[in-house]
């Protein structure tokens, strides 16, 4: 097991450099650099002035020099300087990491819960009028654009209705403290939980009733019902278990994809997190931050697929002997 | 093509004949194909609609649909027509749609042909860097690309297709992967053929299959992540989109919310006909893969 995940750790090692290139290269790309924004927040500087910003940021070196220093910097999570927020880099995602923490979790709960448990559904019964209502909603989950979605549940549930915040992770100035809170927050994150899980569940669903009609079909399924395990058994300790290792494996892989899609629902239900100041970073021309964005989520990603990994070798038996 | 039908002898039905038997034993594809079928006229159609600019002011702002017959689907705040820019925003989800996934397949089967053609430290490296494209959040990456090159039509379909290249270049990968022994590719190579003629002429047409039923996946994609940036306001304004109306629509879903549900509703039929003809080429293609 701890070979295993050393080995994991090490494959990681390339793709983290792979993207610390990237990253240099697009900040490389985008107009304007570190100094033009300096310069251009004190309101213009004489030719002489800028050459030794540029010398003081290392912007006067070769480019491999600079990638090398970026790297380093990277490396300890030194994003360098907000022009827009006036704070390190790092700083300002601290602020707002948690936000969109606490929304992946909702989110892949909810998707990874619905999603599996109505897939197994549709593969018990498959064929039937259950299975295909269900695989209809999932086609109609997939095809549905997060942000439309949220407009709609918007429109119905705090316009009409007047049941859930509009937006915003908590009641501005309410002081509210201990359980108060935590049901406060919980009631903003309804409807962008409800969002951004549809399209993945719609995923996990599929991928989920494809696995079980698979696993259902094996041998060691059929020996269990020949000794006369029930049908709830079978599925519970024989069928679910092996059936869950494809839909584990795909819930890492779409972390970055979810990520992505906390762009648009937390802009849309102005939730203070990642995505949100994804968005305002390219309005703002704020490169620094949106690289760090790009960055932190591609490490968080990492760290996610280390740790699905891990879960699926403890699911696994088999994956150790490779 | 329906020459091949017509001179197959009679007890010998054509490819495409019995391809279409195949397919339409699916309900569901058929009527998959029946949306697309109708997006596709709407896009043709969009200048009879609409000869001049989908963008000008047709009428009263915000009147209601059914009730003018001059903007049958009512207008937004602007007074624009609203019918007009479903036409017209029909052509431009298809045209981004079609050109952002040739763009991404391009680039997938090319590093998935070498990746999977010739393994070894090439695999390596080619894998390292779709694991790294893989691992970066495709829409911040977008974003990211859209803030780089700008906002116009061309840039946002390149960016499209440059974020979602990675499957495409894993399916074909492994596709070639458990071609490239097989002994129509040694014939090939012993009677000297170059690699890039084996690649192209000798495996690829065997890949393709596959790839050409997830090109309706990565279409619906397309299509929804261009409509996601011009939802945020990060499109080309020079032309109408779905996801801008409805992102115009947010500021008046209060009074008029039907500026934002036409065009939704009109992404979401899109996206699932392309779901639904999807599957039914899958079916139609493969139908030793179904299991029952």
């Amino acid at each position: 097991m701890l070979r295993y995940a050393l080995r994991r750790l090490v494959q990681a090692v390339p793709v983290v450099i792979l993207i610390m290139v990237g990253t240099f290269l697009l900040l490389k790309l985008a107009p304007g650099d570190t100094v033009d924004a300096l310069v251009g927040d004190m309101g213009g500087a004489d030719a002489e002035f800028i050459a030794r910003l540029r010398a003081e940021y290392g912007l006067d070196q070769p480019v491999w020099v600079q990638l090398w220093k970026y790297m380093a910097k990277l490396a300890t999570f030194d994003f360098g300087w907000s022009f827009v927020y006036e704070q390190p880099v790092s700083t300002v995602l601290l602020d707002r990491l948690g936000t969109t923490l606490l929304l992946m979790a909702t989110s892949l709960s909810l998707a990874f819960a619905i999603g599996t448990v109505l897939g197994a559904i549709a593969a018990r019964r498959a064929y039937s009028l259950s299975d295909n209502v269900i695989s209809t909603l999932g086609l109609v989950f997939y095809a549905t654009p997060s942000f439309f979605l949220s407009l709609m549940m918007m429109l119905l549930f705090s316009v009409k209705l007047g049941w859930l915040p509009v937006g915003g992770i908590e009641t501005i100035a309410s002081f509210k403290t201990g359980w108060e809170r935590v049901l406060d927050v919980a009631r903003h994150l309804v409807m962008p939980t409800a969002a951004l899980s549809l399209i993945y569940m719609s995923f996990y669903l599929r991928l989920m009733r494809a696995s079980v009609l698979e696993v259902a079909e094996l041998d060691y399924v059929r020996t269990a019902r020949a000794k006369g395990a029930g049908e709830w058994r079978l599925m519970k300790h024989h069928v679910m278990r092996n059936a869950l290792l494809p839909v584990v494996t795909l819930l890492g892989l779409q972390f970055s994809t979810v990520l992505g899609g906390s762009v648009v629902v937390e802009t849309i239900f102005s939730l203070p997190g990642l995505g949100q100041l994804a968005y305002r970073s390219v309005i703002q021309r704020d490169m620094n931050t949106l690289m760090g964005i790009i960055f932190l989520c591609s490490i968080i990603v990492v760290v996610v697929n280390f740790l699905t990994d891990l879960l699926y070798a403890r699911l696994d038996s088999r994956i150790e002997l490779r | 093509m329906s020459v091949v039908a017509s001179e197959a002898p009679a007890d010998e039905p054509g490819r495409l004949v019995v391809f279409w038997r195949r397919y339409r034993r699916n309900r569901a594809a058929l009527l998959g194909l029946g949306i697309f079928v109708a997006v596709v006229l709407m896009a043709l159609t969009a200048g009879l609609v609409e000869p001049d600019d989908p963008l000008r002011r047709a009428g009263a702002p915000l009147t209601a649909p059914f009730v003018d017959w001059a903007t049958p689907l009512g207008t937004d705040q602007l007074g624009r027509d609203i019918l007009a820019g479903i036409f017209h925003g029909a052509r431009i989800s298809l045209l981004i749609g079609v050109v952002a996934t040739l763009i991404s397949i391009a680039i997938g089967v090319v590093i998935g042909a070498l990746s999977g053609y010739f393994g070894g430290w090439v695999d390596d490296v080619l894998m390292r860097v779709t694991d790294a494209f893989q691992t970066i959040p495709s829409f911040v990456l977008l974003l990211a690309l859209v803030a780089i090159l700008g906002s116009s039509i061309e840039y946002i379909t390149l960016a499209i297709g440059i974020v979602s290249w990675t499957a495409p270049a894993r399916m074909v990968r492994a596709e070639f992967m458990s071609l490239r022994n097989r002994e129509f590719v040694d014939a090939a190579r012993n009677l000297g053929v170059r690699d890039a003629a084996i690649i192209f002429r000798e495996i690829l047409p065997n890949a393709l299959p596959p790839i050409i039923v997830y090109a309706s996946v990565i279409m619906a994609l397309s299509i929804l992540l261009e409509s996601a940036l011009a939802f945020l306001g990060l499109g080309d304004p020079n032309y109408a989109s779905w996801g801008n109306m409805i992102g115009q629509g947010r500021a008046v879903l209060r009074t008029a919310w039907h500026c934002a549900a036409i065009p939704g509703i009109a992404i979401v039929l899109t996206v699932l006909s392309f779901s639904l003809l999807g599957e039914g080429l899958n079916d139609a293609l493969n139908p030793r893969q179904k299991k029952t």
